[in-house]
């Protein structure tokens, strides 16, 4: 059984591997198609944020001497203008213009996909071992209702590498899969409990795009307490029951020690992160300068362009007066549900991480479907989990129907002229609508998974007597 | 006793006029020699290729560096003079245009239409002596004062997104310069009458009574300046001299007469130039001088390319009719009449650049009043074709692409026929190379990306480095400041074609920032296309004349030629200005969704999970409800009972109720009674 198991494995990974050479190809593919199918100047793909065009203006004005920020093109950050600056400009004879530049994004996703994979392996075995110690591992298997254990890791990293929106923003030159797995390289570092990699995936993340900023607390869950597991809660009451003090099948109290660790090596990252970007821009307004046209520019909403998002509209129609009052709402939604979040999911901390990711990707101000991708990935995590989850149909419908119709609405209002940005903030209210009912019904699917699993372990002594 | 008294009086008053006005006129002149406040009128007419007639009025006002007349004025305009001292401008222009200066068919490379053909709308630039960080301020009042002065609004051009400062590009080159324009001001007389006012005879007397309003506002292009110099030396702006320059160029089309349109039937009188006269194309005639001014006079030019032709026709009529004709006795010459006789024929000087050179007539006002007025007009015999001399490169400035998400501005630099003759001059030089300024402003709504600068040379793609040879950009700021761009281009001498092309993105705008017809599109200013390789210059030597006109020293001013582009009009996109309401409304229930879905979801207990929390609570009740219930109890008089019970469960809830009604109704009176 175990052989057939192991060898089920081989030939899965194998075919694992086929798919992402298969990936990488499709990429090139499109990445020789010409001017990148106009995909570069999508509003879907490049937001204000993400935008090759605006990187390779802010890398055009620092070779003149002129501040990156100077004028309000750019809003990346220094770093990313001094790594990938020189490659928007370099061009290979007889070969599509960015050709380095897209090369980067491909290398970016297909790391991204290994750690993806690396970090479900993980979670997959960590929670096999805590079934193994609930001692529910045969009922699950007899009732084979939930637990046919799919890998989780291959399956989300093949659901990031194939997902069209990955494939979009990878090939359309946005700088989103550098943030992607920027975040992905820190939940890997939390997971493996590599503290100096988490830290740096951490430090960069926020550095990037800010939001990331509230993973902190995900990371520390996952530090302290390690990966995944059904509520502690449930391993006590069962020892309670049992009345046998088995501690090797308790899972471990939350530690301190990795999490001072962590803070450390998250202050000495900062500090160097602060440092690179300070001197790279010694001469052009320093810090200050960066923190206002980066996180300042994020959090103000000050392009109105459109984008995939609902809060553009918003601010191009909201009266003046009240402007700074809903600047503060919006972004109090985001703060507002962290609390109650990590309270009811500190036992799950990537799940955790996933909702919180998936919560400032929808409300962030200036999304994109690079965003999106790095949540729908995630998700291939929490596949046994989530495998009852509500309205799954509906939901991958529903994404089907807007990624087709917003850029047709995109193009009757923007091109032809014909529609109004109604039309277009329309479809953007569904998807804004379809991120809340995955996320709602995500978390609501994983608190099920939970009952489910206590439901097990209290039922079983019962059945153990009847 | 009053028949007596009468005429005294009328005699008196008669004197004191006479004597006021001889005061007025040269009363200065007594004080001291040298200083003395004049009054100059000129107007210069011309008549161009393409059956119209150019006028061109020109006033100059100068008031001496002198404190001896306090804060007083003979002939200057005060407000002028406080504007200068107020806000310390060394040097402004503020100019009112309509219409388009048609520089193939009226020429770019004269004096006229290099320094006073302007973009339409309002364009304002003031150089001022004021510290470096004070001139925004300065010029944010100078744009106040100069609104309410002229009934335009300049004061537009007070916030920091519609103005710029450009280093190098435009000619009178400073720190201190700030540059903008108002493409879609509207002009009418509403600005001409404050412009009027600033002349000591308004447009009462002199030649600023041909200005009426019906027949200057009929024209192709009506352009009214305003330019003034102060050369003052002094840290107290009192005793600064100031020079004004008012200038009104107008492109008119002569009104034939009915009977003689009716003997120009057959086709070839077609391409006979129209005859015309002051009283037919203005409705009014010169009635003598503005007695306040120092000289008044009419010119009449004839362009290089018209005496060229001219001269042409007459050789080859000096071989049928041997009448010994000079070129100084044109006026009679049998190509055409003059209405008068001129006063002084000039010539001019021959100039660098071309081989014939335009002939002045001239004619002073003073010979003439309200019996005989001036009444100049020209009357063509034979039909005559000529070009007026254009710019070394014609530029035009389009828009690319469609849409409304992004395009492209092109500015398109094409070379003119005139251009061999006077390339001649460097044509043996075979590194010749021709500098070209460009000076452009974009409103930040309009988003350029400088990386995507292209220069396409006779059609092809040239690297941006060999072209340009200096460039400087100040990338716009949204809702700060526009961005501007000015480069200096080296262009082989025998390149037919220029072309630049630079990419934007179209910005989105707030609902309030939007014009009321935001459907109309927004403009984008004139670029600034300047060539200081040439000068437009022309030197009229006046002979025995007393002093120079301030007209013939401004055309004498070496300055290099330049040429506005047309004014581009971008659509942006609007969102749907009915909409404020239900985005509001429809985007917060989407977020009200969110949040009270997610927050029901984490909070939802099902059913046995209540019990066992109910188990729970009733293990364990908090501290504060036990004392309370005590307290109840004691208050009630009963002895106390544990809370687990469950009637006494029930009682306490009812007390607790009532507890807290007591509470909500004391905070409101508190309330009550604090806030009446």
């Amino acid at each position: 059984m175990q052989k057939m198991g192991k060898q089920k494995n081989k030939t899965a990974s194998f075919s694992f591997w086929n798919w992402v050479i298969a990936s990488i190809i499709f990429r090139l593919i499109l990445i020789y198609f010409p001017k990148n199918l106009n995909l570069a100047s999508r509003p879907e793909v490049s937001t204000p944020l993400t935008s090759f065009r605006r990187l390779a203006e802010g890398y055009w004005l620092k070779q003149l001497s002129m501040s990156p920020y100077a004028g309000s093109m750019y809003h990346g950050s220094p770093l990313l203008l001094s790594l990938l600056g020189p490659l928007t400009v370099k061009r290979i004879e007889g070969q599509p213009n960015h050709l380095l530049y897209s090369l980067v994004s491909v290398i970016a996703d297909v790391v991204s996909a290994i750690l993806i994979r690396a970090t479900g392996k993980n979670l997959r075995l960590a929670y096999l071992r805590s079934l193994e110690s609930l001692d529910i591992v045969k009922q699950t298997k007899a009732s084979g209702e939930f637990f046919k254990i799919l890998s989780p890791g291959d399956a989300a990293a093949l659901i990031y590498l194939w997902n069209p929106f990955t494939i979009v923003a990878c090939v359309g030159l946005s700088t989103s899969p550098i943030e992607n797995m920027a975040v992905i390289l820190c939940l890997y570092g939390a997971c493996s409990r590599l503290v100096p990699l988490a830290a740096f995936g951490w430090v960069i993340a926020t550095h990037l795009s800010l939001y990331p900023a509230i993973l902190i607390i995900p990371v520390i869950f996952l530090l302290g307490c390690g990966p995944d597991a059904p509520p502690r809660k449930l391993f006590l009451q069962k020892n309670d029951k049992e009345e046998v003090l088995n501690k090797s099948k308790l899972p471990l109290g939350f530690s301190w020690r990795p999490i001072t660790h962590f803070a450390f090596w998250a202050l000495l990252w900062s500090a160097y992160v602060l440092v690179l970007c300070g001197i790279s821009l010694k001469q052009f307004g320093g810090l200050w300068e960066m923190f206002k046209s980066t996180y300042g520019f994020i959090l103000t909403v000050e392009d109105l362009s459109p984008n995939i998002g609902v809060l553009w509209y918003f601010f191009a129609e909201v009266f003046d007066f009240f402007r700074n009052f809903f600047l503060i709402v919006f972004h109090v939604n985001i703060l507002f549900m962290i609390m109650p979040l990590a309270i009811r999911l500190n036992h799950r901390p990537c799940f955790l991480a996933f909702v919180y990711i998936a919560i400032f990707s929808m409300l962030k101000s200036y999304p994109s479907v690079g965003d999106s991708a790095l949540y729908l990935g995630l998700l291939g995590w929490f596949v046994n989990e989530l495998a009852d989850i509500q309205f799954s149909f509906f939901l991958f419908c529903g994404y089907v129907g807007v990624s087709l119709l917003s850029p047709v609405m995109h193009t009757l209002w923007i091109w032809r002229g014909t529609g109004n940005a109604n039309f277009y903030f329309a479809t953007a209210m569904v998807y804004a609508c379809l991120q809340i009912i995955l996320v709602v019904e995500g978390v609501s699917a994983m608190l099920n998974h939970d009952r489910k699993l206590r439901n097990l372990t209290t039922s079983k002594p019962q059945d153990a007597k009847s | 006793m009053t028949l007596l008294q009468r005429p005294v009086l009328v005699l008196l008053l008669l004197v004191t006029h006479h004597l006021l006005q001889c005061w007025i006129a040269f009363g200065s002149v007594d004080e001291e020699g040298q200083k003395q406040e004049e009054f100059n009128e000129e107007l210069l007419l011309k008549p161009l290729p393409d059956r119209t007639v150019l006028a061109h009025f020109h006033f100059q006002s100068s008031a001496p560096p002198s404190t001896s007349n306090g804060r007083h004025h003979h002939l200057f305009p005060k407000a002028i003079s406080q504007l200068v001292q107020k806000f310390r401008v060394k040097e402004m222009e503020l100019s009112f245009t309509q219409g388009r200066w048609n520089y193939e068919r009226w020429g770019g490379f004269d004096p006229i239409a290099s320094s006073n053909a302007k973009p339409p709308g309002v364009e304002l630039w003031a150089v001022f002596d004021v510290p470096q960080h004070q001139v925004d301020a300065s010029w944010k009042n100078l744009t106040h004062a100069l609104s309410g002065l002229f009934c335009a609004s300049i004061n537009f051009l007070e916030s920091t997104s519609t103005y710029s400062a450009p280093e190098w590009s435009f000619p009178p080159s400073s720190g201190n310069l700030r540059y903008g324009t108002l493409p879609r001001e509207a002009v009418c007389t509403e600005n001409l009458t404050p412009w009027l006012k600033l002349l000591p005879c308004r447009d009462k007397a002199g030649l600023a009574v041909l200005l009426d309003r019906p027949s200057i506002y009929r024209g192709f292009y009506h352009s009214q300046r305003l330019h003034l110099t102060s050369t003052g030396s002094g840290s107290k702006g009192t005793d600064s001299g100031i020079i004004l320059n008012q200038a009104l160029t107008v492109v008119l089309q002569p009104i034939q007469p009915n009977g003689q349109r009716a003997s120009m039937d057959h086709a070839s009188e077609k391409h006979i130039q129209p005859s015309w006269s002051l009283s037919s194309i203005f409705g009014k005639q010169v009635r003598g001088r503005c007695v306040l001014a120092k000289s008044s006079k009419v010119y009449l030019q004839l362009d290089r390319g018209l005496v060229a032709e001219l001269k042409r026709i007459h050789k080859e009529n000096e071989k049928s009719v041997a009448n010994g004709l000079t070129s100084e006795n044109f006026w009679s010459y049998p190509s055409f009449e003059l209405s008068a006789n001129p006063d002084r024929i000039v010539v001019e000087e021959n100039s660098l650049h071309s081989k014939s050179s335009s002939i002045l007539y001239n004619f002073q006002v003073e010979k003439y009043s309200e019996s005989e007025p001036l009444d100049l007009g020209l009357t063509w015999k034979i039909p005559v074709v000529w070009l007026c001399q254009s710019a070394p490169l014609h530029s035009s400035r389009y828009l690319m692409g469609s849409g409304n998400e992004r395009g492209a501005i092109a500015i398109s630099l094409k070379s003119t026929q005139l251009r061999e003759g006077f390339m001649g001059a460097f044509a043996d030089n075979e590194r010749c190379e021709l500098r070209v300024d460009v000076f452009q402003v974009v409103p930040w709504y309009v988003k350029v990306y400088f990386h995507s600068l292209q220069v396409f040379i006779d059609q092809q793609p040239k690297a941006v480095s060999d072209v340009i040879e200096k460039i400087h950009v100040s990338p716009s700021k949204d809702k700060v400041s526009p961005g501007m761009m000015e480069m200096v281009l080296k262009l082989p001498c025998r390149v037919k074609s220029a072309a630049l092309t630079i990419e934007f993105d179209k910005g989105f705008l707030h609902i309030d920032e939007y014009p009321p017809d935001a459907n109309q599109g927004f403009d984008i200013p004139s670029a600034i296309i300047s060539f200081p390789n040439f000068h437009a210059s022309m030197f009229f030597l006046e002979d025995g004349s007393v002093n120079k006109s301030p007209l013939l020293s401004k055309f004498q001013e070496k300055s290099p030629v330049m040429s506005y582009t047309e004014v581009l009009l971008v659509p942006l996109t609007t969102p749907d200005f009915s909409m404020p309401y239900n985005v509001i409304t429809i985007t917060c229930t989407v977020f009200a969704l969110y949040f009270g879905s997610l927050l029901n979801v984490l909070r939802r207990r099902i059913a046995e999970e209540e019990r066992f929390l109910k188990d729970k609570a009733t293990k364990k009740t908090g501290q504060l409800p036990l004392l309370l219930s005590k307290l109840s109890a004691k208050l009630r008089g009963r002895p106390w009972e544990p809370p687990h019970s469950p009637p006494s469960s029930s009682f306490f809830i009812s007390s607790k109720l009532v507890f807290k009604v007591i509470l909500v109704a004391g905070l409101a009176v508190s309330w009550q009674y604090y806030f009446s």
